[in-house]
């Protein structure tokens, strides 16, 4: 039983460094949505500095987004799914494989890349390191519920405007308390225990949840 | 004569004769432009030590502009001549010149710690090479998703083309909106006010540089044309085994690994 | 935990009946198949091979009946069978000994290591090629030599002759021999002789509502009424 998944999350990270996939170009997005945004406030640091955080966790939920699209799509193409379908553990460990690698390859480097990003909305260290924090805690949130999307569109065709349509709306609980974990790292009323417990609590609901209900989308796609 | 040079077989052969004499120059040009910005340019009077990184910051920018120039100029090639030579130079000058402005916004930010307290900020001139720097990302993302190279070229030729029209509006809207949100009393270093004493290594430094660009690029063409004859000659070891699968069994015996092959 | 081609397994389906986005592709189908036993699925384009090997691999749920796989414990139907189709589930940045080694670690109960798996379909010295560099037919035979990866019971081979060669198929023919040898199954959904010996053939014909397909023992010549 391990070993299948040991098998299917060492192949998804072969295949994610050899075909350059999802995780460079969720990085770029990521960038470019923090670089927008001082040219619609303009380049105030303190406005900036300010919203900083919501700034990262706004870029974050929109880059979880890019190539969640194809995590289950291009094994539904080419055939794979049905040997996961074959393998003698349920569908649930396959999936729950799948997205632990493509949260590795994406969720992953854009917590640890947030600190190098939050230079450009001028946020201070412990500023930095909270909503680095934060992302690394809420990210595999984002990650799961965005896996059921990504299940549920895996045999349509054009899925992927349908499915930021579709999971943006379940991913607000975790930008919400996200964001009021890395702003109350700055100061505030709210202690930042609090936000990142509920965060933590966030992602592991939608680890059990997104896994069931991705694996029973993926069940009877058709 | 220009045809000839340009055929792949004679790029690879004066190529690889020119390299070690362009590399060795440009690691000569490099130490030279080293010694002087380190220990022969005169600290500034106002920012002391801090301005040695703009000898490597200034290069850094014009070689980062330089190798999008190049791309544009091998866009054209690819789109009228539809060479390949020119495929290959466009291919191989983005991740060079990306590396280049990414090398500029981090000697960029570095010099700005001490000037303006913070590492970034929304700067007209760095933020412009921010924008150049996610448009190399793009071009780069354009290769990898595309498998077949020709097809990828043209794609990445009109990207880069679009580019690098936009990219002059691209500066002047920065421009229009950073002066809109601040005065320009930050730094100003026009080539006029700067002394020769630093004017000098500062040449020097990005004669050097360029020349290291150039050998890069060469030696990444250089790669980039072997690992298009790998994928072909890979392609028609895929068709040989098709051709041989009669014989199954002598199939077996006579593998050639593809190392060999080579 | 995993039953070995050598146990003696029996498909039982009864009165199956597939409905697909409300069309109804088949009803009242039943077949058994014993051990060592083959089963040629014939009939026109379209008449529901495809889909009968789907709810055989468990990715379509039938309307009505029920399938068995009898004698092998606990394990669930589709984690007895190998099915090779038209998606022939390859990726194709992998080399073909790292696709055959993931199916290997994937579904478990390892037989052949993919360097022989690949040698007995021809293809050793692709075993180092990025599929994507293969042809069809090349393609086709690393999806086949997953059959040899893993022990299962059940073969279920949708076309499996498709952009094959004349040797290839013959290789192909040996392979299904030496499974039915061992007791395993094939089920196998085909336009054209297999070179399986004495397979039984089932020929869905459609409209499914007004005949009632029915195993028959024999070759009987393909019909396309």
């Amino acid at each position: 039983m391990i070993g299948a998944i040991r098998a299917l999350v060492a192949r998804d990270l072969v295949l994610a460094a050899r075909v350059g996939g999802s995780g460079a170009l969720s990085l770029v997005f990521f960038l470019m949505i923090v670089a927008l945004v001082p040219f619609a406030l303009g380049p105030d640091l303190n406005l900036l500095s300010r919203i900083g955080p919501a700034i990262l966790w706004l870029a974050a939920v929109l880059a979880t987004l890019i190539g969640l699209d194809r995590l289950f799509q291009a094994d539904e193409e080419d055939g794979s799914l049905d040997l996961m379908a074959g393998a003698p553990v349920p569908l649930e460990c396959m999936v729950l494989a799948k997205v632990t690698a493509h949260w590795l390859t994406t969720g992953l480097p854009l917590a640890l890349a947030s600190p190098l990003f939050g230079l450009l909305v001028a946020l201070d260290g412990t500023a930095m390191a909270g909503t680095a924090l934060t992302l690394l805690v809420g990210t595999p949130a984002l990650t799961f519920v965005g896996a059921v999307g990504a299940a549920l569109t895996a045999s349509i065709r054009r899925g992927g405007l349908i499915l930021a349509v579709l999971v943006l709306p379940l991913m607000i609980p975790t930008l919400i308390f996200g964001v009021s974990a890395a702003q109350s790292v700055a100061g505030g009323t709210v202690p930042f225990g609090t936000p990142l417990m509920i965060l933590g609590g966030l992602s592991l609901i939608a680890a059990v949840v997104g896994t069931v209900a991705a694996a029973a989308a993926l069940r009877w796609s058709e | 004569m220009w045809t000839r040079l340009a055929n792949p077989g004679h790029f690879m052969r004066w190529s690889g004769a020119l390299l070690p004499w362009l590399a060795g120059l440009s690691a000569a040009g490099v130490a030279l432009g080293l010694y002087l910005s380190w220990f022969v340019a005169p600290p500034d009077y106002q920012q002391g030590e801090t301005v040695r990184i703009m000898f490597i910051h200034v290069p850094a920018a014009w070689l980062g502009v330089f190798f999008y120039g190049s791309m544009a100029l091998s866009a054209i090639g690819t789109l009228v001549w539809r060479h390949p030579l020119a495929d290959v130079a466009q291919r191989a000058a983005a991740p060079i010149g990306a590396a280049f402005t990414l090398i500029c916004l981090v000697t960029g930010s570095l010099w700005g710690k001490p000037m303006w307290g913070t590492y970034w900020v929304w700067d007209a001139r760095l933020t412009s090479m921010l924008i150049l720097f996610l448009i190399y990302c793009g071009i780069m993302a354009l290769w990898r998703t595309m498998e077949d190279p020709n097809r990828a070229a043209r794609a990445v030729a009109i990207l880069t083309l679009v580019g690098a029209i936009n990219l002059p509006i691209i500066k002047f809207s920065v421009n229009w909106w950073s002066t809109l949100h601040q005065p320009a009393s930050i730094l100003r270093m026009g080539g006029s006010t700067i002394d020769p004493s630093m004017l000098y290594p500062l040449l020097t430094m990005i004669g050097a540089a360029t020349l290291t660009g150039l050998s890069l690029h060469l030696y990444t063409m250089r790669t980039e044309i072997l690992r298009r004859r790998v994928r072909t000659l890979t392609i028609r070891e895929a068709e040989r085994l098709d051709a041989g699968a009669v014989g199954l069994a002598q199939a077996r015996a006579d593998a050639v690994p593809l190392g060999q092959a080579l | 935990m995993h039953p070995v081609s050598g146990q003696p397994v029996r498909l039982t389906v009864t009165d199956l009946a597939v409905r697909r986005s409300g069309r109804r592709i088949f009803s009242g189908l039943s077949f058994g198949l014993g051990p060592g036993e083959a089963l040629m699925v014939t009939g026109r384009n379209g008449a529901g091979k495809s889909t009968l090997l789907a709810v055989l691999a468990g990715r379509l749920k039938p309307e009505a009946g029920s399938l068995a796989l009898e004698d092998v414990g606990e394990a669930s139907l589709p984690e007895c069978l190998h099915i090779v189709g038209h998606r022939d589930g390859l990726k194709g940045a992998l080399t073909a000994e790292e696709n055959l080694s993931f199916a290997r670690g994937l579904l478990g109960d390892p037989a052949l290591a993919p360097r022989e798996a690949l040698a007995e379909l021809g293809l050793a010295h692709a075993l180092r090629l990025p599929v994507a560099y293969l042809s069809a037919g090349q393609r086709r035979r690393v999806a086949l030599a997953r059959l040899l990866v893993c022990r299962r019971p059940l073969w279920l081979l949708d076309e499996p002759t498709a952009a094959l060669d004349i040797a290839s198929q013959a290789v192909l023919a040996g392979l299904m021999a030496s499974h039915r040898a061992a007791g395993g199954l094939v089920v196998a959904a085909t336009h054209q002789a297999l070179g399986l010996a004495d397979a039984r053939e089932l020929r869905i014909a459609r409209p499914a509502q007004d005949e009632r397909p029915a195993a028959r023992s024999g070759d009987a010549p393909e019909d396309c009424a």
